[in-house]
């Protein structure tokens, strides 16, 4: 226990710990910011959204390890380089989830909406993306914790991360030192979960909520 | 240098460095295609198949696992929070950090703790898949059968998981595609299999050997995908009628 803790009070463990944090939250975020609009495009046509959700599961498929050691010979090694493959495997969860979010918001809702006289804009705004923000954020939410787990392989593409104390038990045949970066990482990602699982709930409009809890009860 | 200060991957950094510079490795081209013509018996097909072998074992334990517990579950609601709050638990630990922990607690590298994971990985999804579907199934259906003098059992193995496979299937589709997933990354810890020809090809820095261990594992996990897919749609012909999906 004492050889766990001597490695969490090293100098660099903060920063690494920090680097492995900012690797996921940058990831998650650009996932989201280029899944999201993407979705939000396809709605409106049946082919655009079913070649998405394709496109998507098939990015799903792809083991995050391979994702990072393909993007090797074409970005290179680095925290950078890390960050653009940890954005490609953040990306399919978040696009499935906002495709299918948006689209399962029923056509006489929005017909609803526009016979009141809301514009495009104010339906989608208004309507669609919080009708389908609980399902958009279950998909962020299994974006960030695979972010957060795949973080962990950097190390093998020169990312940093908390993966690096996990390779250099490994090679020094120390299983302490891995422990405390294994330890650390699960922690993080229970956090993430539990987080987002809060995040989630909290985004759930009333309405929808109400309409919940009755379906339960039934 | 202090080996303590200086992350494994600052080594491998320089390795790489080194070796982007070199100049027999601009004149091969960035694939070695005679290394990979010759060895391609010899080391990727046995790699490959190594890894079908041990996401398959994996997935039929799984399976033998999770079929009586969702079956449990599905009888006896009290059960399913409490088991998918664990198999979650499990199921969110990256599997990096769970190779840590199976061999902290004692598991030496190799096979077992391999299996052990990829095993720990699929529950979840393999239970909440066969809970869901045994619910999908109407009960205007069981009441049916059972009116046709069906015992429970008959009624569970001939109406109830006929009608669920499809669901079944469906979970079986996403637990697989994460097992060839996290196989790989178990062969860092003795499981074998593609991930072998990824790590050497790193450390060893090879591109060719980590390039065709990666694409082969994209291109399993992708075709075990789509063949789950076909088995989905082929087991439940009536959302085919309706064009479903």
């Amino acid at each position: 226990m004492d050889r766990i803790l001597d490695v969490f009070q090293r100098a660099d463990f903060i920063s690494d710990l920090i680097i492995h944090i900012e690797l996921s939250v940058l990831a998650t975020l650009f996932g989201l910011l280029i899944a999201l609009p993407v979705a939000i495009l396809v709605n409106r046509s049946d082919f655009g959204s079913t070649l998405a959700i394709n496109i998507g599961n098939i990015g799903r498929a792809v083991p995050s390890i391979c994702i990072l050691v393909l993007m090797l010979p074409i970005v290179g090694l680095g925290f950078d380089n890390a960050l653009i493959a940890l954005t490609l495997l953040a990306i399919s969860p978040i696009l499935i989830n906002a495709v299918v979010g948006l689209r399962q918001v029923s056509a006489q809702i929005v017909d609803a909406a526009k016979g009141m006289g809301l514009s495009g804009r104010q339906i989608l705004s208004g309507i669609q993306l919080p009708i389908a923000a609980p399902i958009i954020f279950a998909g962020i939410r299994t974006s960030a914790v695979q972010v957060v787990a795949s973080a962990t392989l950097a190390t093998f593409i020169g990312g940093g991360g908390l993966g690096n104390y996990i390779v250099e038990g490994f090679q020094r045949g120390d299983l302490y030192i891995s422990m405390a970066g294994a330890l650390t990482v699960a922690v993080l990602a229970i956090i993430t979960e539990v987080g987002f699982g809060t995040l989630q709930r909290t985004f759930t409009p009333k309405g929808l909520r109400l309409a919940q809890a009755r379906a339960r009860t039934k | 240098m202090d080996s303590a200060d200086d992350p494994p991957t600052s080594i491998l950094a320089f390795l790489f460095q080194a070796e982007f510079a070199s100049e027999e490795q601009q004149q091969k081209g960035f694939i070695d295609w005679e290394w990979l013509g010759e060895n391609f018996t010899e080391d990727v097909v046995p790699a490959l198949l190594q890894h079908i072998f041990l996401c398959a074992v994996s997935l039929a334990i799984a399976l033998a696992i999770s079929l009586p517990l969702g079956i449990l579950a599905a009888r006896y609601r009290g059960l399913y929070g409490p088991l998918t709050a664990i198999t979650g638990f499990f199921y969110t630990i990256p599997s990096f950090a769970m190779f840590v922990f199976l061999l902290a607690i004692g598991f030496s590298v190799g096979v077992t703790p391999a299996i052990i994971t990829l095993v720990l990985y699929s529950l979840l999804i393999l239970i909440r898949n066969v809970v869901t579907g045994l619910d999908s199934v109407p009960p205007e259906t069981k009441d049916a059968a059972r009116g046709m003098g069906l015992t429970d059992r008959q009624i569970l193995w001939r109406v109830e998981i006929p009608l669920a496979l499809p669901v079944i299937v469906a979970g079986m589709r996403i637990a697989v595609v994460t097992v060839i997933g996290i196989a790989v990354i178990a062969s860092y810890i003795g499981g074998g299999g593609l991930g072998n020809l990824i790590f050497s090809g790193i450390t060893r820095n090879f591109p060719t050997l980590y390039v065709t261990g990666a694409v082969l594992a994209t291109l399993l996990a992708i075709s075990a995908d789509l063949l789950f897919v076909r088995t989905e749609r082929f087991l439940s012909p009536w959302t085919r009628a309706r064009g479903a999906r």
